[in-house]
């Protein structure tokens, strides 16, 4: 394990420096036998970096392969099909959708010719259908040439909350998991059993400062079982994967969540006003993470709406 | 001044072409002249009239569906010379007449606060029409993008289940001395702008097209709203309780759905 973290962090500098994202430069790490991620860069999405700033990658079996995240753009699904293929032949069966959030699903028609199955949270297709207006209209804008061949696919393999699914590559069960409203309302981890790997999707943001469009509530209370979880392996929707034991990319976005939670009561208890809250809460917070700047105050501008119903 | 709901729907056609305007070479002033011949016709507008009001809105909107925005009065309320509207105007937005404000002469100094949806980068208008019928205008430019058409909902099913929930959050008042209270109810505030792929149409507009707040059964705002005003309306504001009597506040949304809440001070 030693190994393949000094590994990792080597391919991860190397890959900082790339100045914008090309074919040649489109590199998976192996985390654990068979499975392969592209760690997102941690930038605003834009054309130079093909909107590839969310970790996608993929799960080989004996029989088919499972894409876990498309990309944040066709072009980045265009350059994770290439990669696959490199790495095996086998079919591609499954692409599963995290939540709708563009950085996680627009390489989906990149896949299409491959015939898989979409497959998402139960609640995933009415985001997509309220959202993609709104999004194709922002993201042919922002991502330019690379957006172009972006099409907005439906799941239509849906995980219920409660009820876990299992899809099977072949010996390779993956277990996937629907959570109530957190990041999203409509949340998905995926688990294979085989390494003991736990795919999060963005109900773990590392180094990056987290995006609140769910519930401040309901993903602290997401994130306290999750952390509880006794995986091997853990890859975050954004930031480097890491080892199980480890717990501090847990507790780092907890402490980030709880803290502005915190913060809030007390203004919102006091009768203080959302501006008080988006100008004063959760400071502290700012060298801790990347981005902070660009989704601090949103994040709490969210919450404050949230909690203000409590 | 048309009726109330007219109002806003006379203005359809405006911002049904308003993309149309807003791409023409000199967009930014065409746009506001076009607007303003919309609402105002004719009428005279004291441009810069920040020695009768300021409005204060963030030069960089974090999230584009929930913009807090200020209005306060530069002068005192008085019987003889008061703010009797305020018309908030974001001209980019699909609805550009956001919201009309209309006020008693006993509020005493205006200092009412809301929070409103903002489309793009757009100039924010609040027009003070006073009680002679003279109209008074201060504007901001607002960088925000896609608070209309963004979803209107993070949790559309906790925001349904708790629709017409309504909250008076102030401190125990002091006969005589001025107070703050926030009127917020929870409305999902649907748009009408956000198009269903299963059905291949819009969802139809649902949200709130009034607020009355009224004290001692007289009345000190009242609130006409569209689609730019936030999910779950809030309306912050001043008053001074003169005597004991019932806050009251009553909303009204498209589906003539009517929600209320007393507080007794």
């Amino acid at each position: 394990m030693r190994i393949l973290i000094s590994f990792l962090s080597i391919t991860v500098s190397s890959f900082a420096f790339a100045s914008s994202l090309q074919a040649d430069s489109y590199k998976v790490q192996q985390v654990a036998e068979g499975i392969f991620y592209h760690q997102g860069s941690h930038q605003e999405a834009d054309a130079e970096n093909l909107g590839a700033i969310a970790n996608v990658g993929f799960i080989i079996g004996e029989q088919c392969i499972a894409v876990i995240d498309s990309g944040g753009s066709f072009q980045e699904g265009k350059l994770l099909r290439k990669t696959i293929r490199q790495h095996s032949d086998l079919p591609i069966c499954y692409v599963i959708n995290t939540h709708v959030h563009p950085d996680h699903i627009l390489g989906n028609a990149a896949f299409k010719t491959d015939k898989p199955e979409f497959v998402g949270h139960e609640k995933l297709p009415a985001a997509m259908a309220s959202r993609q207006q709104h999004f194709a209209r922002q993201f042919s804008e922002i991502l330019g040439d690379a957006y172009k061949g972006t099409e907005f696919i439906e799941a239509k393999t849906l995980v219920k909350v409660g009820s876990p699914l299992t899809l099977d590559l072949g010996n390779r069960p993956l277990i996937l998991t629907a959570f109530t409203t957190a990041h999203t309302d409509h949340d998905l981890t995926v688990y294979d059993e085989k390494t003991s790997t736990l795919w999060t999707g963005d109900l773990l943001f590392v180094e990056r400062i987290p995006a609140l469009d769910g519930s401040i509530n309901g993903w602290i209370d997401a994130l306290d079982t999750l952390i509880e979880h006794d995986a091997t392996m853990i890859i975050p929707g954004h930031g480097t994967a890491f080892n199980g034991e480890n717990s501090k990319g847990w507790q780092d976005l907890l402490r980030y969540l709880t803290t502005v939670r915190e913060e809030i009561r007390v203004i919102i208890n006091d009768l203080g006003t959302i501006e008080q809250a988006i100008d004063s809460v959760g400071t502290q917070e700012a060298e801790k993470w990347k981005l902070f700047e660009e989704y601090h105050r949103r994040n709490v501008t969210a919450a404050f709406v949230e909690l203000e119903w409590e | 001044m048309m009726g109330r709901n007219t109002f806003f729907w006379a203005v359809f056609a405006v911002f049904m072409s308003h993309s149309f305007i807003a791409n023409a070479a000199t967009a930014e002033e065409d746009l506001w002249s076009a607007l303003k011949q919309t609402y105002f016709g004719d009428r005279e507008i004291h441009e810069n009239a920040d020695d009768v009001l300021i409005l204060e809105a963030p030069t960089r909107a974090e999230d584009a569906a929930i913009v807090p925005i200020s209005v306060k009065s530069v002068q005192p309320q008085t019987a003889e010379r008061y703010i009797k509207n305020i018309h908030i105007i974001i001209d980019k937005n699909p609805m550009p007449y956001s919201a009309n404000f209309h006020l008693s002469p006993t509020l005493g100094d205006i200092d009412i606060a809301t929070r409103v949806r903002v489309d793009q980068y757009t100039d924010m208008r609040a027009i003070a029409e006073m009680n002679d019928g003279s109209l008074h205008m201060v504007s901001k430019f607002v960088k925000a993008s896609g608070g209309c058409s963004a979803p209107a909902g993070k949790d559309m099913e906790a925001a349904m289940a708790r629709l017409g929930k309504m909250q008076i959050r102030m401190r125990e008042a002091n006969i005589g001395e001025t107070t703050k209270a926030q009127v917020v109810v929870s409305h999902p505030n649907n748009s009408g702008l956000q198009f269903d792929q299963k059905t291949r149409g819009y969802i139809p507009p649902h949200y709130v097209k009034e607020i009355i707040i009224d004290f001692d059964d007289e009345n000190l705002i009242t609130l006409e709203a569209g689609i730019s005003i936030s999910e779950d309306p809030s309306i912050r504001f001043s008053f001074t309780p003169q005597k004991h009597g019932v806050l009251k506040a009553m909303v009204n949304d498209t589906k003539e759905m009517t929600y209320s809440m007393d507080k007794q001070i």
